[in-house]
């Protein structure tokens, strides 16, 4: 252990020290001086021809200073979506969910502009609406996009997959539909396999309308001045935003900055664009700063998770080996797609397991409908999959005779087997992690009636697309700025870069300090999602370290008048002929000739090399859950929760426990309490009160994080990235230790105790999903 | 129609400091906070007093500043998380915090310290159960809890031995 001198230790995080003193800065604090505040008017209808939009009243109240509708944004680009621009910043004729934008009020006080905002008058004619995937699909549905748009010719995203992705939209009126895409992966001859099968197991399960709820809202405050916009947002995604709002007011990049200070909670809710065009054309309009900061109800509106119907056939041999599947999803994704195509791509590639599958199907559809966008959440598509078809696997292991661990141990694939063809092979030793979650489990099972445990696993193509870039900074002193276009969500990122700035370099810790996402300032960074940040940004940051290093290399040569392969690498410093040594800080200044001067090292990754094949790297997850059922109340408690996180390499193993943790009490929300209900046309419980998350009551008993380190990643040590894979399994997991508990299979998340009880009486769900 | 702006003049001690200033009556004292005296490490997320991520102190005990009035707050005294470290120096809950890994965001953390230590200034060396139950009313969604009670309680330890 003694290899590396600070990476793969729990260092003190610096953001930590900031955020417990409450000097931190998030978005929510930014203020820009001169700035209005705006409040956002929304539809209070599913679907609604906009009739008229009176501000009369409102721009008559005071304070005020205007009020913005679609019809101002005429000169514009008036919408946005990186993969599909289906989005309109404010609904021009119609409206197509509950809480769409319509109008913006900006006033000098946030109590003006939301008086004002009530008195602004809207004249709605309402139209047939789509509130559920089922009704968008039904034969002469109501459409809720009657036009096509143009794709954004997102690369990545169309290389994503090695099948078919039906992105254009028929051209003809008649034949449009509400699918606002399709996806289809297919190898072997599942009918022949399913013909000859000893067993086909057949499920179906609906997977929740959950909300990610990262507890500082969407916000936003922009500036545009003289052909030039600056935006501080709450984005995951500073660079993706940038280019949404460049395409928005057709300007160069370099005149649009969008900048993210520390973000209150992302896990994938933040990324891509939200509020951002909001206060962008508000400022745009009046010439003014403005602020627009959502309430958790708005944010509720502007973005929730897919939900999912999944049908699921399984064939087995009679020693329970799979010799086909086919998977059948349907998605809920909303009235814009944002990002749920990508979503839909990956729940397909992620639906069907890390196991041997000789014959495949899976179709995936994603829905247009008259409900609150989708967009991606931790796990990207992965549990609404991976919950239909590890649930599907469990019960096939019950009609074979077979427990949930044995199962899998007969059909996970082994180290360096492809699960998806023409793909990296798995990078993780599953078979050998399954062993650790079952026989944690079985330390500790209990022997109490209505008792059951479960084990669960996926594996996400992850890391995203391989582009990313670093800088290092040598200052004249010696010490180091590492710069990234990564955002820090809380995952660790700003210390994960300097421990592996300090490794790389051989300097101290103390004298790292990091600076990030900022696309004016900090070099290129597509994305912080998927776990990538160790992977790419780390090797990133390594190439910038070693181009630094050579620098000084150089530099030192001319100084010692040597050729630049007599000087080599000591930790901070470089030793030249005849034992001459400098510090990197002597080098800057002797070269320069003064107390001034800097070294920049530069580093560039793209898709070659280690980084050629896709996806980067593999993020499994392997979860173990235990849990207790009140047979009189159907309150589930979880006596045992255990993670094994193929990790790699953990360069900060506490930051890495962190993550495994928050992700799998996510997952035990969406499993036990989590789901947002449409009442009509409106959510039924659009708020924290009655959207339930877990609390600290909820805790497991036992909680088992087990970090397997075995060096087999392709970033920095051996890495890999982590931070979702164990919430992937966790819906599975959890359905499968209940369904042993009460002895009848669960067809739907959340298990919430009336659903619990209600299978454990062998009575009908008294609330069906559509 | 807006509602009338009554006017209302308050002194609130606030981190030790005596402030008077004249605020609307529909003022929340989160909003005073954050607006009026720029003290911004105080929070709001669920404004329903449900996530306890504004929570502050007012004359020692927790309230959601969400749905306090800042009247309300007139004559009483009120602390921040801005008031824990004091000279560069972390008070014990912000070190425990930090070592136990009690945070990743962050923004729940301003209100989980001010919650516990209302708990652990009433009821020095309080024990597990009492923790967990006291922060129920606190949503983290980052961490998965255990963390926050392990720092919450490493402090509690540290209290019970100095009382010994
Ligand atoms: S913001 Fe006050 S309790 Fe949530
Ligand atoms: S640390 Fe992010 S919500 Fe608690």
């Amino acid at each position: 252990m003694t290899e590396f001198s600070t990476v793969g230790t729990s260092v003190r995080r610096r953001d930590l020290v900031e955020k417990v003193t409450g000097s931190a800065e998030y978005t929510v604090d930014v203020t820009m001086p001169g700035m209005l505040h705006a409040k956002v008017v929304r539809s209070d209808r599913a679907h609604a021809r906009i009739l008229s939009i009176d501000a009369t009243e409102a721009l008559a109240a005071p304070d005020v200073v205007a009020v913005v509708t679609a019809a101002d944004l005429e000169p514009l680009f008036p919408r946005f979506g990186h993969i599909i621009a289906d989005h309109f910043i404010l609904a021009p004729d119609k409206v197509r969910y509950f809480g769409e934008p319509v109008a913006i009020v900006l006033a000098e006080t946030l109590g003006a502009a939301s008086d004002a905002m009530r008195l602004v008058r809207v004249e709605y004619e309402d139209l047939p609406s789509v509130m559920t995937a089922a009704a968008a699909l039904a034969e002469g549905a109501p459409l809720v996009h009657e036009q096509a748009y143009d794709a954004t010719g997102d690369d990545s995203f169309k290389s994503l997959t090695g099948k078919k992705h039906t992105m254009e939209f028929p051209e003809a009126e008649g034949a449009r539909t509400n699918v606002a895409h399709e996806v289809d992966l297919e190898w072997g001859d599942v009918d022949a396999a399913r013909a000859g099968a000893h067993l086909v197991v057949e499920s179906t399960v609906h997977y929740p309308m959950l909300y990610a709820y990262g507890m500082e809202p969407y916000n936003a405050v922009a500036s545009y001045v003289d052909g030039a916009l600056s935006v501080v947002s709450s984005a995951q995604h500073p660079y993706m935003v940038r280019d949404d709002l460049a395409r928005i007011f057709d300007l160069p990049l370099s005149r649009v900055r969008v900048s993210t200070p520390y973000i209150g909670g992302g896990y994938g809710s933040k990324s891509y664009t939200k509020v951002e065009p909001l206060a962008s054309v508000a400022s745009w309009m009046v010439g003014r700063p403005v602020k627009l900061v959502l309430s958790v109800e708005e944010a509720i509106y502007t973005t929730r998770v897919d939900t999912a119907d999944i049908h699921v056939r399984s064939s087995f041999d009679a020693e329970g080996h799979i010799l086909a599947r086919e998977i059948d999803i349907v998605m809920d994704s909303g009235a814009y797609a944002d990002n749920s195509p990508l979503v839909l791509a990956k729940c397909v590639n992620r639906s069907f397991g890390p196991y041997r599958v000789p014959n495949l199907r899976v179709r995936g559809r994603s829905l247009y409908t008259n409900t609150a966008p989708a967009s991606s959440y931790r796990g990207f598509g992965a549990p609404q999959g991976n919950f239909a078809a590890e649930t599907n696997l469990d019960q096939a292991a019950e009609q074979l005779g077979l427990d949930g661990a044995e199962i899998r141990r007969r059909n996970l694939v082994r180290h360096g087997e492809a699960i998806l063809p023409g793909k990296r092979g798995i990078d993780a030793d599953l078979l050998a992690d399954l062993e650790i979650a079952a026989s944690s489990l079985e330390r500790d099972r209990k022997d109490t009636p209505y008792y059951g445990m479960g084990v669960s696993c996926s594996a996400s193509d992850a890391g995203a697309y391989p582009i990313s870039t670093a800088q290092v900074r040598i200052q004249f002193d010696g010490s180091v700025i590492v710069f990234s276009g990564s955002t820090e969500m809380g995952q660790g990122s700003q210390s994960l870069l300097s421990q592996v700035a300090a490794e790389e370099l051989g300097v101290d810790l103390g004298v790292v300090s990091v600076v990030q996402s900022d696309t004016s300032v900090t070099p290129y960074e597509r994305t912080t999602g998927a776990s990538r940040t160790s992977t790419l940004v780390g090797l990133a940051l390594q190439r910038a370290c070693a181009d630094a290093r050579t620098r000084i290399r150089d530099m030192a040569a001319e100084i010692w008048s040597c050729t630049p392969d007599e000087v080599i690498d000591l930790p901070g410093a470089v030793q030249g002929p005849e034992g001459a040594k400098l510090a990197y800080g002597e080098v800057v200044r002797k070269w320069f000739g003064g107390t001034a001067g800097e070294v920049t090292g530069i580093g560039l990754l793209r898709r070659e090399g280690v980084t050629q094949e896709m996806p980067p790297f593999w993020e499994t997850g392997m979860v173990g859950v235990a849990v207790e059922v009140d047979p009189e109340t159907g309150v589930v408690t979880v006596d045992q929760l255990v993670t094994v996180a193929d990790i790699g390499f953990a360069i900060n193993p506490q930051a890495v426990e962190g993550q495994d943790l928050g992700a799998a009490t996510q997952g035990l929300g969406g499993a036990l309490y989590e789901e947002l209900v449409y009442d009509g046309p409106q959510l039924a419980n659009a708020n924290m009160v009655d959207y339930r998350v877990p609390r600290v009551t909820d805790m497991p008993r036992k909680i088992d994080l087990v970090l397997a380190e075995r060096r087999d990643g392709i970033g920095p040590y051996g890495a890999k990235g982590a931070g979702e894979g164990q919430l992937n399994p966790i819906g599975g997991a959890v359905a499968a230790a209940v369904a042993r508990a009460v002895g009848r299979w669960p067809n739907r998340l959340p298990l919430t105790p009336e659903r619990v009880w209600r299978l454990l009486n062998d009575l009908e769900d008294s609330d069906p999903p559509a | 129609m807006a509602e009338p702006r009554t006017e209302f003049a308050i002194s609130v001690e606030v981190n030790g400091t005596t402030v008077e200033r004249t605020v609307e009556s529909r003022s929340l004292l989160i909003d005073f906070l954050r607006s009026d005296l720029a003290l911004t490490g105080t929070k709001v997320s669920c404004e329903l007093q449900v996530c306890g991520v504004c929570t502050v102190l007012v004359d020692g005990r927790p309230v959601s500043s969400c749905t306090y009035l800042t009247v309300d707050a007139d004559g009483r005294s009120v602390t921040t998380v801005e008031s824990l470290s004091s000279g560069g120096k972390l008070h014990p809950l912000q070190e425990a915090f930090v070592d136990c890994h009690a945070l990743q965001c962050g923004f729940c953390t301003p209100g989980f310290l001010m919650m516990a230590k209302g708990l652990l200034d009433a009821n020095p060396g309080a024990e597990r159960e009492e923790i967990v139950e006291h922060l129920e009313g606190n949503i983290c969604r980052c961490t998965g809890y255990r963390p926050i009670v392990e720092a919450v309680e490493s402090v509690a330890r540290q209290q019970r031995a100095e009382a010994k």
